[in-house]
């Protein structure tokens, strides 16, 4: 957890994260807020509004009795999200800091398929 | 929301000192509040005037819709662990478990078991030969285990190692979810019970200076550093909480930036860094007066 920002929605862009991941799967329930709780050790209370952020957008619902579950066609929904958000929040640091070191455009392309290769083809090329 | 305690207009006065100065506030029911302040800044003063155990000098004190002094029916739901909690000379920690269900109706003891295996307490020694720490956690246990509506804990680990801390945070926090209750906690270890604390306040010399959700505290204050220049032109009007300067640098703590402030303040040059509760609260109790420019070169 960092400190800048409130923890509930730190939590809810970690439950993201785990549908973005496959970790969480559509149609499957997620832990409890108390679950939630105890393992971020955060207010239950912290934990339900993170949750609750999520079931406002429409990434969980609730099932009346049984818990929250992950709607169907999330994934589609956050990696659309994050594709249209992934310019300014990754690249712009990028240039900006390749900028403050000198580093060419063309440089820096050369540098981004060194390590691509690197990390191997089927993680980058990954659709 | 229902409040469980209301507070208007308190005040205690110990002789010429107010140690509780005009104070008002309410506690809403079933959540976890952090209770912080320097030392002497009146936080047990005023969980006394919350368990009738001082009487308040004027104002008035409402605990479950009543005033707690001499109220049987409020105080028995209310459980108050002290600092230093004294017990009497025989005892050893397994009286202590044993009696705890006589002032306690919803007391544990299979729970208090448990917490006694937890924190290795020495159930059959004398109290008088146990450790600070040890006789802390007999303090915490009975805190947990009372499962009392409404719970006090007033700096409850003198001597409680890191281990044990968590233990009780864990347990705290596990029990809690478990049996939702009202829980006031007094600490000065500000940045380890952060997480829990779902609203925050703040007493600094008998006042209550903040009173607010730990979530909208949080990011209530961001830190810039970047040249003198910079730092002085963005922060130029604006309420700085704490100015400090390094040569040709200097760092700043600022009032909530909006989004926009964030990307001037960015586009200027300045970093931006997060501020903890921790450093929020020092920032605010040890602010007297705004910074001026000659405060600021004194802190560098």
């Amino acid at each position: 957890m960092d400190e800048s920002r409130p923890i509930f929605v730190q939590i809810a862009e970690q439950i993201e994260n785990d549908i973005v991941a496959g970790t969480l799967a559509e149609e499957t329930q997620v832990p409890s807020t108390n679950e939630f709780a105890a393992f971020y050790r955060i207010n239950p209370a912290t934990a339900g509004k993170g949750v609750n952020l999520l079931v406002d957008s429409g990434v969980l619902y609730k099932k009346r009795g049984i818990g929250m579950f992950v709607a169907s066609g999330s994934r589609a929904r956050l990696l659309e999200k994050r594709r249209k958000t992934f310019a300014e929040e990754f690249i712009a640091p990028l240039l900006g800091e390749a900028a403050s070191l000198d580093i060419s455009s063309d440089e820096l392309l050369e540098l981004i398929q060194t390590h691509a290769q690197r990390m191997g083809p089927q993680k980058v090329g990954e659709k | 929301m229902t409040s469980v305690i209301e507070v208007a207009h308190l005040t205690k006065r110990f002789g010429d000192l107010a140690a509780i100065d005009d104070v008002s506030f309410r506690v809403e029911e079933n959540a976890i509040t952090g209770l912080l302040g320097r030392n002497g800044a009146g936080k047990t003063t005023l969980m006394q005037l919350l368990t009738g155990q001082q009487f308040a000098t004027s104002g008035t004190i409402d605990v479950f819709g009543a005033n707690p002094v001499e109220n049987a029916d409020v105080l028995q739901n209310v459980c108050f662990i002290k600092e230093s909690q004294k017990y009497p000379d025989e005892f050893r920690p397994k009286h202590v478990f044993r009696s705890a269900p006589w002032f306690f109706p919803h007391w544990d003891a299979e729970f208090a078991e448990q917490l006694v295996e937890d924190f290795r307490v020495p159930a059959n020694r004398p109290i008088k030969k146990l450790s600070r720490g040890q006789v802390s956690s007999v303090g915490v246990i009975v805190g947990l285990a009372s499962r009392a509506p409404l719970t006090f804990f007033d700096e409850p680990y003198l001597g409680l190692d890191a281990v044990a801390r968590q233990i009780f945070y864990d347990r705290l926090l596990q029990d809690y979810a478990e049996h939702p209750r009202t829980i006031l906690l007094s600490t000065h270890l500000i940045d380890e019970v952060a997480n829990l604390l779902e609203h925050v306040l703040v007493i600094d010399d008998g006042r209550v200076v903040i009173d607010e959700e730990a979530d909208v505290l949080r990011g209530s204050a961001t830190t810039i550093a970047g040249t003198r220049a910079a730092v002085a032109a963005f922060s130029e009007g604006r309420e700085v909480l704490h100015a400090e300067t390094i040569g040709g640098l200097s760092s700043v703590t600022l009032e909530a930036l909006s989004p926009s402030d964030r990307a001037d303040a960015a586009a200027a040059g300045l970093e931006l860094a997060p501020v903890s509760l921790q450093q929020l609260i020092i920032r605010k109790t040890t602010l007297t007066a705004p910074a001026t420019e000659s405060e600021m070169e004194h802190s560098a």
